[in-house]
């Protein structure tokens, strides 16, 4: 946030000049342009060698899969992603408003706690509510109990495992990428405009329509985006739930009948497919700007609710936290504690934590950086050439992680090859694989599987401010870097402070590329819990998974307390 | 600049790997695993304390193969461990793995269960085994009766792409061919109580829980839930069924094997051989007859309690490697029936 003293920028119409930019003739412009295009080039890589792997040909596959897969699969792939956008683009954006556009008792909390369903993986909430819900299971037990009968034969609910299932689950834990943007929106965008609005008389519900609504479309497509391709890499909680989409038509195709070629070919038409869809979502909205002053705003009053009005608006915001979870988290606990009064506290899983929360923090410092300089670069030069850039740069996360994860493996696996042998040839030793071997190549698969994340939010930060201020830093005689130093990374430490959580988390949970890549006798939280898992000792992997959903919580409290001083100041 | 302090890094790591490679890599074993870690530490711990021979393991669950292959002539994988026969093959045909000729291998596993060029070994095998509800009036099945109507909604079992199921399809097609094999699935397809999905022990949990009164699934999860390993609450899933051997008509019953293989470039090849012939030892084959539930390959070593407790087994004739070819079909006929959908 600019601190009130500073001077303020005139309020600049909601466009601005086709000549935006910078021209990059001094060298501080090179060398912007050069990274961006050398990290969409580290994204790049990947998707390289898988489409090398495609190109090797897969007999028969497409005939097989138009005939025999593909009708199915799709329907099931679209019906799902339908019924999740629209799931978290309501509870996310509904949240968002309630917490901004209201006040009652609970409120300040809730606006942070509307962030935990964050740190819990797809395949937990699924696992957890299977057991939950299972006629074995406490929920079922308690309605027989209640109705007299005394056996599952008897009586029992319908099955958590279905396509309904599966979208409320999904929709659960995912809502907060949507929750997130649009309330960042709500409080620095919506504000002032709100707030004349509502001075010339229109209704709250309105405001919300007409004004509020429209104004966050940018946020809400980035964080339906976002939740979608979550949703579409998803495969443990697919799985259990038997919903079968085409991610795990790839997956069959690749371990079951062991064609790599046909799986990357797949995958390689469905990342034609989201970067299509999401062209369209950008070019449907290409002739609006999203900027206004970025001028200190005042507070967005939010109407008082008291007594009964205030209950239920403190309910309805409970609602998904409660289910999203706690429930999960609850049951975990409960399941972990009768593991650790049986087996006490493994060294190895205080190891594993250090490991995820080190790992994941390495990642993210690299992701945000990595992040910030292609937005920043798009931004300041926006040529074709640096928007193209951008936008490869985000292709990691619109691929199933497992798939990526082969294609980093040959990238790196390659480099560690070709080091290997110079090494032998001019100096007699051999170094192994040295990027494998360190666990380098986690961070590389993180870093282009979840730059997507970083770009993007970075990108709606930087959106919010307006071009001016660019002209304004220039004609002070500010270079490209000293403006993004003094102008767009104090403005936009909010988003920026989100896309950190949003990655970190996404680190952590991080399983497929995790399991194929990691060094010898090293383990996280999430392949514990994993392996675990493929026991059946379950109450073990509770624990891993109550670690997880812990080491999650610490970047939500510390993105809440970012949260406050900014309203603070 | 942070180029060159990446470079420089990535130099300082290759170097500090260098000297601790060079200094212990004769105590040393590489281990890359599909199989569970959490099954195979007993073993390998009794491994370490026979031969004083550390083993680093990294534990795959996909894309082993895949690894392997990318790392090529550095890779430090020394064996290569997995479940499935058809896991095992595959390495074999993407050049993976190397011959061994070990008279020990030879004398403990019975030829049918390795590779014609011993290129692969079973370790153990695991049968394709019928849970029934404790109450139920049935004493014998054959897997095709798995299709008989009167099953009608009364089937429980998991993906029928899994490889535990893949493999006994491909074995049902050995037996009857590819047409019967698709009507037979079909009939299956149709008696299931829900959709096909879960794990092998959600088949008694779901029995347990009135959703089915059969499933298919594997001989040694019942051990673990019974014995209580994996719970009280899997102890009550294991014992709300009893077990049936299921055999094809005029066969025996479908099993599958754990295996493991020497890699191509295991830079610790004796170390890698030793860890072989350990495993088939009396004292390994016991663990895993014992800590596993699985069937030991080796003759004379005894089944567990609970185990042998199923009844005799027949194991079918059809030869692993004969059932391994019929793999990709069996996978996409599940497709064709749409037997997950």
């Amino acid at each position: 946030m600019v601190s009130p003293d500073e001077p303020h920028a005139p309020a600049p119409p909601l466009a601005a000049s086709p000549a935006d930019g910078f021209r990059p003739s001094r060298f501080g412009g090179r060398v912007w342009i050069i990274l961006c295009f050398a990290i969409s080039g580290l994204v790049l890589l990947p998707v390289l060698a898988l489409l090398w792997q495609a190109m090797r040909g897969s007999d028969g596959l497409w005939s097989h899969l138009a005939a025999n897969v593909l009708p199915h699969a799709i329907s099931q792939t679209v019906t799902l992603l339908a019924g999740v956008g629209v799931l978290v683009a309501v509870i996310g954006t509904g949240c968002a408003w309630l917490v901004t556009a209201y006040d009652f008792r609970g409120r300040r909390v809730l606006e942070w706690a509307l962030l935990l369903p964050l740190s819990v993986p797809t395949y937990i909430v699924a696992y957890a509510y299977l057991d939950l819900l299972h006629p074995l299971g406490p929920v079922q037990g308690l309605v027989r109990a209640m109705l007299g009968y005394d056996s599952p034969r008897e009586f029992r609910l319908p099955d958590i495992r279905s396509m309904t299932g599966a979208i409320i689950l999904l929709s659960l834990v995912l809502y907060p990428y949507v929750y997130l943007p649009v309330r960042a929106m709500f409080m620095t965008q919506a504000a002032n405009l709100v707030e004349v609005s509502r001075a010339l008389g229109t209704t709250r519900g309105q405001v919300f329509r007409r004004v509020a609504l429209p104004l966050a479309r940018p946020a809400i497509a980035v964080g339906v985006s976002l939740a979608l391709m979550e949703t579409l890499n998803d495969i443990g909680a697919s799985e259990f739930l038997g919903v079968r989409s085409l991610t795990i038509s790839v997956y069959t195709t690749w371990v079951t009948r062991s064609d790599l070629p046909g799986a990357a070919q797949i995958s390689l038409a469905m990342l034609v497919l989201v970067v299509a869809l999401i062209s369209f979502e950008r070019w449907a909205r290409r002739r609006q700007r999203y900027s206004t002053s970025a001028q200190r705003h005042r507070r967005f009053a939010p109407r008082r609710l008291r007594g009964g009005a205030g209950m239920i608006a403190l309910g309805l915001g409970a609602l998904p936290v409660v289910l999203g979870f706690l429930t999960p988290a609850l049951f975990l606990a409960t399941e972990a504690w009768r593991r650790f009064r049986f087996a006490g506290l493994s060294d190895s899983l205080i190891v594993e934590a250090r490991n995820t929360f080190l790992l994941a923090a390495i990642a993210t410092f690299a992701v945000l950086a990595c992040g910030i300089t292609v937005a920043y670069a798009a931004r300041a030069f926006p040529r074709r050439g640096v928007l193209i850039a951008q936008r490869v740069a985000t292709l990691g996360y619109a691929m199933p992680g497992t798939v990526l994860a082969i294609g980093i493996l040959v990238v790196v696996a390659g480099l560690d090859r070709w080091i290997d042998s110079t090494a032998q040839r001019w100096f007699g030793v051999s170094t192994g694989l040295i990027f494998i071997g360190s666990g380098a190549a986690l961070g590389y698969a993180y870093l282009a599987r979840f730059l997507a994340i970083s770009v993007g939010s970075v990108e709606a930060g930087f959106s919010r401010i307006s071009q001016s201020y660019d002209h304004a830093a220039r004609t002070l005689g500010k270079g490209v870097t000293g403006t993004l130093w003094q102008v767009h990374l104090p403005l936009s430490h909010g988003a920026i402070a989100a896309a950190g959580l949003l990655v970190f988390v996404d680190c952590m949970k991080e399983l497929s590329a995790t399991l194929l890549l990691r060094p010898l006798n090293f383990e996280t939280l999430a392949t514990h819990l994993y392996a675990e898992a493929a026991r059946g000792t379950y109450e073990d992997a509770a624990l891993a998974a109550l670690a997880i959903v812990l080491v999650g919580l610490l970047p939500v409290m510390l993105l809440a307390r970012v949260g406050r001083a900014a309203d603070r100041t | 600049m942070t180029q060159s302090t990446h470079l420089t890094r990535a130099i300082l790591a290759g170097a500090a790997m260098i000297a601790g490679a060079g200094a212990v890599s004769a105590d040393e074993l590489n281990l890359y695993t599909s199989r569970e870690p959490g099954l195979i530490e007993p073993l390998l711990a009794a491994f370490t304390e026979a031969t004083g021979t550390t083993v680093n393991t990294v534990f795959l669950k996909d894309g082993m193969a895949e690894r392997v292959a990318a790392e090529g002539e550095a890779s430090p994988a020394d064996v290569l461990m997995a479940v499935d026969v058809g896991n095992m093959v595959d390495l074999v045909e993407k050049g993976l793995t190397q011959p061994v000729e070990s008279e020990v291998l030879a004398a403990a596993i019975p030829e049918n269960l390795r590779d014609p060029g011993n290129q692969w070994f079973a370790l153990s095998t695991r049968a394709r085994v019928v849970y029934a509800a404790r109450d139920l009036e049935l004493q014998a099945i054959t897997y095709e009766e798995l299709a008989d109507p009167k099953w009608k909604g009364r089937l429980c079992i998991r993906s029928g792409q899994h490889p535990y199921n893949t493999g006994l399809f491909s074995a049902y097609m050995a037996h009857h061919g590819a047409e019967a094999t698709e009507t037979w699935l079909q009939g299956v397809k149709a008696n299931l109580a829900r959709q096909a999905g879960g794990g092998d022990r959600d088949g008694a949990r779901d029995i347990l829980g009135g959703i089915c009164d059969i499933a298919v699934a594997n001989s040694y999860y019942v051990g673990r839930m019974v014995s209580g390993d994996g719970g009280d609450e899997q102890k009550a899933w294991g014992d709300a069924i009893k077990v049936i051997l299921p055999t094809f008509e005029g066969g025996g019953t479908h099993v599958n094997i754990s295996g493991a293989a020497v890699a191509k470039n295991a830079p610790n090849r004796d170390e890698a051989v030793a860890l072989l012939e350990f495993l088939v030892s009396d004292e390994a084959q016991k663990i895993y007859a014992e800590a596993n539930y699985e069937h030991p390959v080796k003759a004379g070593v005894p089944l567990d309690p609970i185990v042998a407790g199923f009844g005799n087994m027949t194991v079918d004739s059809v030869p692993l490697t004969e059932i391994v070819t019929y793999r990709k079909q069996a996978s996409e006929l599940v497709d064709k029936v749409g037997f997950d959908n």
